[in-house]
């Protein structure tokens, strides 16, 4: 994966990825600021901003599942975006971590991960 | 009162907790898996939610909530269960762990979703090795078996799943060679073709297709080629060594049941035709969800179930109170196909075009006579678009009308 963090005075093209709209954003940034076009809402420009200055995701992932009849794997989520460029690190962290029944849906998995003050959270109740 | 609904995916569990609230004395929800959810539990990426629930949840929790709707609500549940014949008089033949229960029901909801068009659909030559998937079954494989399915992936189609699928590979640690798309446009959302491409630099092909697969026992390597007007275009093909393809070549509304009833199956929708309460033409026999036509947005499909489980309850009109409706144009699939009159209700009409339109205006006419007309910034295949009838427009209606629905590009 390529870091998308850009020289200063460049601009992209991207698509927003935060509702189905999927509005094409013009975003450049010089020693003025960032400036967003094409957005639809807010919430296009605050992305479009942030894509250009410190990239963001949302990851889910799953962990090994232990004690279930049915289920061997609990789907998860990280409970807030991390960095772009983390994102395989975070994956190496869940991917260490295992997890007895009984699951409820929001369950913290793992603390705060590598310290980037988001939590890695069960997105599936599985009782038995 | 007993109203049986076949199938626990979001559509059927939506639709059950939907006619228990509108006061049906017995609801049963019947489920062939070992869980409730459809789908939503291998869809463990974001995106669900956002208009039913107002927030975005990934799939297994949107299925979480509707879940716990199912079981406040007093909904008798079989697990394991396979309904394996459907009958006139609206009796089930319900297949179970303990043996063959027979369900007799006042009203059947069918909640079927659908299955993955086969490579045998789209017919590629080549040879017959181990490492070919549907990309629904990849999802299920990796997210719910937790199954490693390949090292290096080539994926032949570019809708939603296919284009989630290819992430996961990614995140799992697969190498995605590329996408190739038959269209001369992406089969899915434009988020997701950022998101999931663009954000790992996995290539995209359009225009292109799988011409050969090699391989003995396991893929090895597959040709893509570019495509023009259904030829290769000669020199453009590329050899992928790949030990796994993915086809994400669309998804089919699983029919058998309904077709078992002896209900015309229509061609674009792939499932019987439906009124505004997706109602079929046997009254209190319902089709909901990704059974009666593909929907992309899990919400859509939670909201459309529920007005079919809320009217499942109510009084049935008479079949000959209606009026038909069919897609015209670029207009490719249009639900629902007939429109009952008279309920004092206006219908919702959802509908897909087959190619992506910028703005342009949708109509609903009658003999050359416009009933309801919408405008649009734009209008894509990959998603289901609706036009809601205002009262006064919907009591223009008569029985009988043979409606049409267009699209002019402006
Ligand atoms: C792989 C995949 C990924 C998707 N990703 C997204 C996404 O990212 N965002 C989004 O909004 N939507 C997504 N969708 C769409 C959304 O999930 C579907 O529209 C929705 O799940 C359809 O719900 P359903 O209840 O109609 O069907 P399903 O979820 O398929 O449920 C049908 C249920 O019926 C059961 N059943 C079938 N036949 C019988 C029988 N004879 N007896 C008993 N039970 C039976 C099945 O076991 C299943 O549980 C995706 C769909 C698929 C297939
Ligand atoms: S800019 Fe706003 S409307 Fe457009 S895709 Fe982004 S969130 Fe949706």
């Amino acid at each position: 994966m390529k870091d998308d963090r850009l020289p200063r005075g460049k601009t992209i093209d991207l698509t927003c990825i935060i509702c189905p709209v999927g509005c094409t954003l013009h975003v450049s940034s010089s020693p003025a600021g960032v400036s967003v076009l094409g957005n639809r809402c807010s919430k296009g420009a605050e992305y479009g901003a942030k894509e250009i200055t410190h990239p963001e995701r949302f990851l889910q992932s799953t962990v090994l599942l232990l004690g279930s009849a049915t289920e061997r794997r609990l789907p998860v989520k990280t409970d807030g975006p991390v960095p772009k460029d983390k994102l395989f690190d975070v994956l190496k962290e869940i991917k260490k971590v295992h997890v007895h029944v009984p699951v409820n849906m929001g369950d913290v998995i793992i603390k705060n991960v590598l310290g980037l003050g988001v939590n890695v959270v069960a997105t599936r109740t599985i009782e038995n | 009162m007993l109203v049986a609904v076949v199938g626990g995916g979001p559509a059927g569990m939506a639709a059950a907790v939907a006619a228990k609230n509108a006061g049906a004395d017995n609801v049963l929800l019947i489920e062939r898996a070992e869980r409730l959810g459809g789908v939503l539990p291998q869809c463990i990426h974001s995106g669900f939610g956002l208009n039913y629930y107002g927030r975005d949840l990934t799939g297994p929790e949107f299925a979480e909530y509707l879940r716990q709707d199912v079981m406040q609500s007093g909904i008798e549940v079989w697990l394991n269960a396979m309904v394996i014949e459907a009958h006139h008089d609206k009796t089930l033949v319900v297949s179970k762990p303990d043996g063959i229960s027979f369900v007799r029901a006042d009203v059947i909801i069918f909640a079927v979703g659908a299955r993955e068009r086969p490579r045998g659909a789209i017919a590629i030559p080549g040879t017959r090795p181990a490492g070919i998937f549907t990309a629904g079954t990849a999802q299920y494989m990796i997210n719910v078996q937790g199954l490693n399915i390949g090292n290096d992936v080539f994926m032949l189609g570019s809708g939603d799943i296919g284009l989630i699928t290819a992430r996961r590979l990614t995140l799992e640690g697969a190498h995605v060679h590329g996408v190739a798309e038959l269209m001369p446009f992406p089969g899915g959302l434009a988020r997701n073709i950022q998101q999931c491409l663009k954000d790992y630099d996995i290539p995209l092909f359009l225009s292109h297709t799988v011409t050969e697969v090699l391989g003995k026992d396991r893929v090895e390597a597959v040709k893509v080629a570019q495509m023009e007007n259904g030829y290769v275009v000669p020199g453009t093909e590329k050899l992928f060594p790949v030990d796994t393809l993915i086809l994400s070549v669309g998804l089919l509304p699983e029919a058998e049941l309904i077709k078992q009833l002896g209900l015309t199956i229509l061609p674009y929708t792939g499932s019987a035709a439906v009124d505004q309460y997706f109602q079929t033409e046997l009254p209190g026999v319902f089709v909901v969800g990704n059974g009666a036509g593909i929907w992309d947005l899990v919400d859509n499909v939670a909201t459309s179930a529920s007005v079919a489980g809320e009217a499942s309850v109510k009084q049935f009109y008479e079949p000959s109170q209606e009026a038909t409706l069919e897609p015209c144009g670029d207009i490719r699939v249009v639900l629902p196909q007939r429109i009952a009159i008279g309920v004092n209700n206006p219908p919702r009409i959802w509908f897909r075009v087959k190619r992506p339109l910028g703005v342009c205006s949708v109509a609903l006419t009658c003999d050359g006579k416009t009933i309801a007309r919408k405008g649009y910034a734009s209008l894509r295949p990959a998603e289901m678009a609706e036009i809601s009838l205002k009262l006064e427009q919907y009591n223009v209606i008569e029985p009988g009308d043979n409606l049409q629905l267009t699209v002019t590009p402006l």
